[in-house]
């Protein structure tokens, strides 16, 4: 009798240090490989679309005549109104004297970058179609701050960019073509 | 996805195709030099071996086997012949990982770089020796590191690479036709290949419209296909009016 009574015991023992195991894998994996795969990096200012709501998205952000998108614009174009400080804002000094003065283009971390390999067509994405920006960008109209830049310690990637599947599958819904071409260059 | 495919090959209103006009080629390599710069192709310190050298588009030389004075040469440019066939192509029928495929919108053979595992199936697959293998990874002279091109992705070692009709300009192009509200479907474009050749040999278009240059010309009297017999229907044809050349396109089995 004593021996099957310990036997039963070990087994119970046996649970626990799996459970433990078990639960201790888990944290890891969810909560500490999560952190260690990605590295936080800062903007090198903090830029405010909020600030900037006396112009249009498009004075900033617009496709081009051969339908070529111009992205995030250079720091040309942010000297026609910051040639001199207009605020007493630190981030406004460090766009002047670090940048706009030095001509030195900013070393923007952008969130939803692509890898080298992928073609994106802005063009073939517009609101027309009913593709909000929002459906791959973030929403910046209120924004006080930038978000933290993820980059995949790994890959380099940001962690924001939009993943293949989700391309693939509005492709798929919308029926346009899901060819390697129309995405791979 | 291959049943898919085969409904729509049927039907599709664009097949991208090129000919290439033997008895104008001179043979100036002009097409190739500017294949390699167009598609950032690595080239090697020494480029004799051509077993471990990568190139898009080959030069072939041919010649008819005689002595003086009836010895005749030519030259025979191969980009990848986009093989049409139902179904698949030699290549995308053998590769494991579906990173070559035929898009059946355009006709363009696809090889997605970064999906390939590099096995080089395709390689053997392929009859006109279009495919190349990257035995290193790509490294260009500090000098030309600024000179390569943004709109295609260089490649790494371990892949296999190959004429894409340069479908970048074809998405450029495609781009350009939505800003101006015309139908992205079907727009002319012109791979580099056809911009550098000087004598006019080379001609793009659409085969199955029925008014393009390309289409006329496919079935022009002096036209034929490498290895026709194969049933690999290439979408690269070749015109000469020798007919030396005609038996050589297949392997002198006709």
């Amino acid at each position: 009798m004593g021996e099957v009574k310990n036997s039963t015991s070990k087994k119970g023992l046996g649970l626990v240090f799996f459970l433990a195991g078990f639960v201790g894998a888990l944290l890891v994996g969810w909560l500490v490989f999560p952190n260690l795969l990605y590295s936080s990096k800062q903007q090198p200012l903090n830029f405010l679309h909020s600030s900037h709501e006396d112009l249009s998205c498009e004075d900033c952000h617009f496709t081009r005549e051969d339908g070529s998108y111009s992205g995030v614009p250079g720091v040309e174009m942010c000297a026609e109104c910051h040639e001199e400080p207009m605020t007493e804002s630190e981030d406004e000094r460090i766009l002047v004297e670090e940048y706009i003065q030095q001509e030195r283009e900013i070393p923007w971390l952008v969130y939803a970058r692509q890898p080298d390999n992928v073609y994106f067509s802005h063009v073939a994405h517009t609101e027309e179609q009913g593709i909000e920006c929002v459906r791959c960008h973030r929403d910046v109209s209120a924004e006080d701050k930038m978000p933290v830049y993820k980059e995949n310690r790994l890959t380099g990637y940001s962690k924001n960019t939009i993943k293949m599947v989700e391309c693939e599958k509005c492709h798929a819904e919308k029926g346009a073509s899901n060819s390697c071409h129309v995405c791979h260059k | 996805m291959s049943g898919n495919a085969h409904s729509e090959h049927a039907a599709g209103k664009v097949r991208y195709g090129m000919v290439i006009d033997l008895d104008k080629c001179t043979g100036c390599g002009a097409c190739a030099v500017a294949c390699q710069q167009e598609n950032n192709i690595a080239f090697r310190p020494d480029e004799s071996n051509k077993l471990r050298t990568i190139s898009w588009l080959t030069l072939y030389r041919l010649e008819n086997g005689k002595d003086y004075p009836e010895h005749r040469e030519a030259m025979l440019p191969r980009p990848c012949m986009h093989c049409d066939s139902p179904h698949h192509a030699p290549c995308t029928f053998v590769c494991p990982v579906n990173a070559t495929v035929r898009d059946e919108h355009t006709g363009i053979v696809d090889h997605i770089a970064v999906r390939c595992i590099g096995c080089r199936y395709c390689m053997v697959a392929c009859p006109y020796h279009a495919r190349s293998f990257n035995w290193w990874d790509p490294k260009w002279p500090k000098t030309m590191e600024a000179m390569l091109s943004p709109e295609v992705s260089p490649r790494m070692r371990g892949v296999v690479e190959k004429c894409t009709f340069c479908h970048h300009r074809l998405n450029r192009a495609r781009d350009r036709a939505r800003i101006n509200g015309e139908d992205p479907d079907g727009v002319e474009y012109t791979p580099a290949c056809v911009e550098a050749c000087p004598t006019g040999a080379i001609t793009f278009g659409n085969l199955r419209d029925p008014h393009s240059q390309v289409a006329k010309l496919a079935k022009d009297p002096r036209a034929f296909r490498i290895l026709e017999k194969l049933h690999t229907e290439p979408k690269v044809y070749y015109l000469s009016s020798e007919q030396w050349i005609h038996k050589q396109s297949d392997n002198d089995l006709s």
